[in-house]
C-alpha cells in the first residue's frame, strides 16, 4: 500500500494552484510594468494582462484554499480495491 | 515590450510571439510532463492504466468529460460557426449536448458502471456477443487512431501558421509529448491534463469575450454592427430559432425538427452516450455516484462555455477587417476557421498571447491524448485480450497497453503525414467515422430496454445503420439531395438511427434471443433496482450530489438561456 499512499498525496488542485500562481504573477507584472500604449489601444483601453493576472492569482488562491479546507484523504485499503 | 520574432513578415496570421510567451508555453509543458511522471506512481495494474483504477473524484472526471471534447476542432469549428451563423450555433451545446449528457448520467451510466465493463465495446460483448463487439471494437479503434492523426496534423498546421515551425517538427514534438505522458501515467495523466487544459482554455476565451464585447460597444454594439453588416440575415444570426441558416433547411418547422431530432437526439446522444473516448472518463470515477455525476457536473460548464466560444466568433466577424470583408464575399485570404486566431492577434498583448497559444496547443494535444488513451484500452481489452491472447497475467496486459500506446502514436504520426498530402480525404474519413456513432445509440437504446433484441440484430443493425448514413451522405455530395449547411449530417444521422431500429427489430423477431439469466445488469427490465442505485452516504451524501437535482438544475439553466437568446 505504500505506493498508493504516495500517489494519493499528488493532488491535482495543488498543481492547478501552482500553475495559475505562476501565470498570474507573470501577467500581473507584465500588466503593471510592461504595458505599452499599443497594447492598450488593441484592447480599447483595457489592461488585459493586469486584469487576467489578478484573476488568475485569485483562482490560484481558491484552489489553494480548497486544498487547505478539504485535504486529500488517503483512501482506506478496501475502498481502494472496489474495482 | 519585446520585439516579436517575425519569420515570414507577409503572413497575416503570424502571431507576434515574444520570448515571454514561449516561457509561459514552456512552463505549461513542464507541468504536463511532471503530471505524467507523478501519475506513473499510481499505475500498478492494467485497470490503473486504462481506467485510472476507478479512483477519480467527480469534479475531475466531469471537467475531463467536456475537456476531452473541447479540442481544437471544436474551438476552431464553433467560433467559425459563430462568425458565419451567429446565435443558432448555440444549438450545438444547449440542444446538441446537454440533454444527452443528462441522459447518460441519469439513465445509461448505472448500466455502464454497474456492470463493471471496462469499455463501451465490452458492454456490447456482454449484451450481444462477439459479432456486434467486433464490429464496434474494430471501427472504434481504427477511427480513434486515424482521428488522432487528424488532430496531430491540425496542430502542426496551426503551429506552422502561428509560429512558423515546419510541419514535421511540430508533428513529432507533439506526438512525443503526448506519448510521454499517456504511456507513463495512463488515463490518469490524460485526465489530469484535460482538466488543466480546460482552465487554460477558459482563461483564453474570457478576455476574448469581454475585451471583444467592450471593443464593439457591448452587446448592443455587437447587435448594431451585425445588423449594419448584413441587414438581410441579421435576425437569423441573432436568434437561435428556427436556425434555418444553420441547417440549410428552407422550411422553419422542418428546420426545428432537424435540429431537435437530428442534432439534439440522434447525433448528440450517439456521440455523448456511446463514444468510449467520452464514456471512459465517467468509467474512471471512483464510485457509481461519482460516475453518474460526471456528465452532469460537466454539463454546467458546457452550458456556459457556449457563450464564450460563439460570441467571440460573432465579434471576430465584425471586428476583424479581413473577416468582415470575407463575410461580404471578398477574397481576403482568411476563412471563418481563422476567426479565433484573428481575434487573438487583434486583442491580446504579449503575455496573455502566450497563454492563448498554450491553450490552443494544449487543446490539440488533449484531443489527441483522448483518442490515444481510448484506443489503447479498446485495443488491449477488446481486441488483444478478447481474441488474440486470452488468460495472461494482468501485468502482461499493462505492458501491452504501453506498447500499443506507442504504436498508436506512431500510426498517428503516419496518418498526419498522409493527411498533409490528402487533406480532403482526411476530412471525409472523419465524417465517415462520425457515422459509426449514430446507429450505435439506437442499438444501445434498444438493447438496454428490450430484452428480446438478439445478438445477430445487434451486429446487423449497426452495419445497416452505418451504411444508410453513408448512403445519405454520398447522395448529398453528388447533389441527389440538396442540403446546404449542416443539415446533411442531421439527416444522415436520423436515417442511420431509424434504419438501425427497423433492422434490429426485424432481425430480432426472426432470431433467438439470449436467455434472461445472461442479461442481468445489462437490460433494464431484468436488473434488480438496487443494482442500479448508488450509495448516497459518506462523501456521496448531500442533496447537491443527487444526480436528479444536478440534472434538473442544468436543464433549467439551459431552458432559461434558450429563452434569453430566442
Amino acid at each position: 500500500m505504500a505506493e498508493k499512499r504516495a500517489a494519493g498525496l499528488f493532488d491535482l488542485r495543488s498543481v492547478l494552484a501552482l500553475l495559475f500562481a505562476v501565470y498570474g504573477f507573470v501577467l500581473t507584472v507584465l500588466g503593471i510594468a510592461f504595458t505599452t500604449q499599443e497594447d492598450l489601444d488593441k484592447a480599447a483601453g483595457t489592461n488585459v494582462n493586469l486584469w487576467m493576472g489578478i484573476g488568475m492569482l485569485g483562482v490560484a488562491l481558491l484552489f489553494a484554499l480548497w486544498v487547505r479546507v478539504r485535504p486529500l484523504t488517503v483512501p482506506e485499503p478496501e475502498s481502494d480495491q472496489d474495482a | 515590450m519585446v520585439v516579436g520574432v517575425h519569420l515570414l513578415a507577409d503572413a497575416d496570421l503570424r502571431l507576434d510571439a515574444a520570448p515571454i510567451d514561449y516561457v509561459l508555453l514552456g512552463v505549461y509543458f513542464v507541468v504536463v510532463l511532471g503530471i505524467g511522471a507523478l501519475a506513473r506512481r499510481s499505475v500498478s495494474s492494467s485497470l490503473d492504466f486504462f481506467l485510472s483504477g476507478r479512483s477519480l473524484p467527480a469534479w475531475v472526471t466531469g471537467l475531463a468529460f467536456i475537456s476531452a471534447n473541447l479540442g481544437a476542432v471544436e474551438i476552431f469549428g464553433m467560433t467559425a460557426n459563430g462568425a458565419q451563423y451567429g446565435i443558432p450555433t448555440m444549438h450545438y451545446y444547449w440542444i446538441g449536448a446537454i440533454p444527452a449528457m443528462v441522459f447518460l448520467g441519469l439513465v445509461m451510466m448505472p448500466f455502464y458502471y454497474g456492470s463493471k465493463v471496462r469499455s463501451v465495446p465490452e458492454f456490447l460483448l456482454r449484451r450481444f456477443g462477439k459479432f456486434a463487439h467486433l464490429v464496434n471494437g474494430l471501427s472504434f479503434a481504427a477511427a480513434q487512431v486515424l482521428i488522432a492523426g487528424v488532430n496531430l496534423f491540425a496542430l502542426a498546421t496551426v503551429v506552422n501558421l502561428l509560429l512558423g515551425w515546419p510541419l514535421w517538427l511540430s508533428v513529432v514534438v507533439a506526438a512525443v509529448i503526448v506519448l510521454a505522458y499517456t504511456s507513463l501515467g495512463g488515463l490518469k495523466a490524460a485526465v489530469y491534463n484535460e482538466v488543466m487544459q480546460f482552465f487554460v482554455i477558459v482563461a483564453m476565451l474570457l478576455p476574448l469575450t469581454f475585451v471583444g464585447l467592450h471593443k464593439v460597444g457591448g452587446w448592443d454594439g455587437l447587435v448594431a454592427k451585425i445588423t449594419a453588416a448584413s441587414p438581410d440575415t441579421a435576425s437569423e444570426q441573432l436568434n437561435s430559432w428556427p436556425g434555418m441558416n444553420l441547417t440549410g433547411i428552407g422550411n422553419a418547422t422542418l428546420s426545428v425538427l432537424g435540429i431537435v431530432f437530428g442534432l439534439g437526439f440522434v447525433l448528440s446522444f450517439g456521440y455523448w452516450t456511446t463514444n468510449f473516448a467520452e464514456v471512459q472518463r465517467a468509467m474512471s470515477a471512483k464510485s457509481m455516484s461519482a460516475a453518474r455525476r460526471t456528465p452532469l457536473i460537466g454539463a454546467y460548464p458546457k452550458t456556459f462555455i457556449a457563450l464564450i466560444i460563439i460570441i467571440p466568433g460573432m465579434i471576430a466577424a465584425v471586428l476583424v477587417p479581413e473577416l468582415a470583408a470575407f463575410k461580404q464575399g471578398q477574397d481576403t485570404g482568411v476563412t471563418y476557421n481563422n476567426a479565433i486566431l484573428l481575434l487573438i492577434r487583434d486583442l491580446l498583448p504579449n503575455g496573455m498571447l502566450g497563454i492563448a497559444i498554450t491553450g490552443l496547443l494544449a487543446a490539440f494535444m488533449a484531443g489527441m491524448a483522448a483518442n490515444v488513451s481510448s484506443f489503447n484500452t479498446v485495443f488491449t481489452y477488446d481486441l488483444w485480450q478478447a481474441y488474440v491472447r486470452k488468460d495472461k497475467p494482468d501485468a502482461y496486459y499493462l505492458k501491452v497497453g504501453r506498447v500499443v500506446t506507442a504504436l498508436g502514436c506512431l500510426v498517428a504520426i503516419g496518418t498526419a503525414f498522409i493527411a498533409s498530402n490528402f487533406t480532403n480525404i482526411m476530412d471525409y474519413l472523419q465524417t465517415l467515422f462520425g457515422f459509426f456513432n449514430a446507429p450505435l445509440f439506437a442499438t444501445f437504446l434498444l438493447g438496454m430496454f428490450w430484452k428480446r433484441m438478439t445478438p445477430l440484430a445487434g451486429g446487423l443493425g449497426l452495419i445497416a445503420g452505418t451504411a444508410s448514413a453513408i448512403t445519405v451522405d454520398v447522395l448529398n455530395r453528388n447533389d441527389v439531395l440538396n442540403l446546404a449547411g449542416q443539415g446533411a449530417s442531421f439527416v444522415a444521422a436520423s436515417a442511420a438511427f431509424v434504419v438501425d431500429i427497423v433492422v434490429s427489430v426485424l432481425v430480432s423477431l426472426a432470431t433467438r434471443p439470449k436467455p434472461d439469466s445472461e442479461l442481468v445488469g445489462l437490460v433494464w427490465s431484468l436488473t434488480p433496482r438496487d443494482q442500479l442505485r448508488h450509495d448516497d452516504t459518506g462523501e456521496n451524501a448531500g442533496w447537491y450530489r443527487k444526480p436528479g437535482v444536478l440534472a434538473a438544475g442544468v436543464l433549467v439553466v439551459t431552458v432559461a438561456l434558450n429563452i434569453v437568446f430566442w
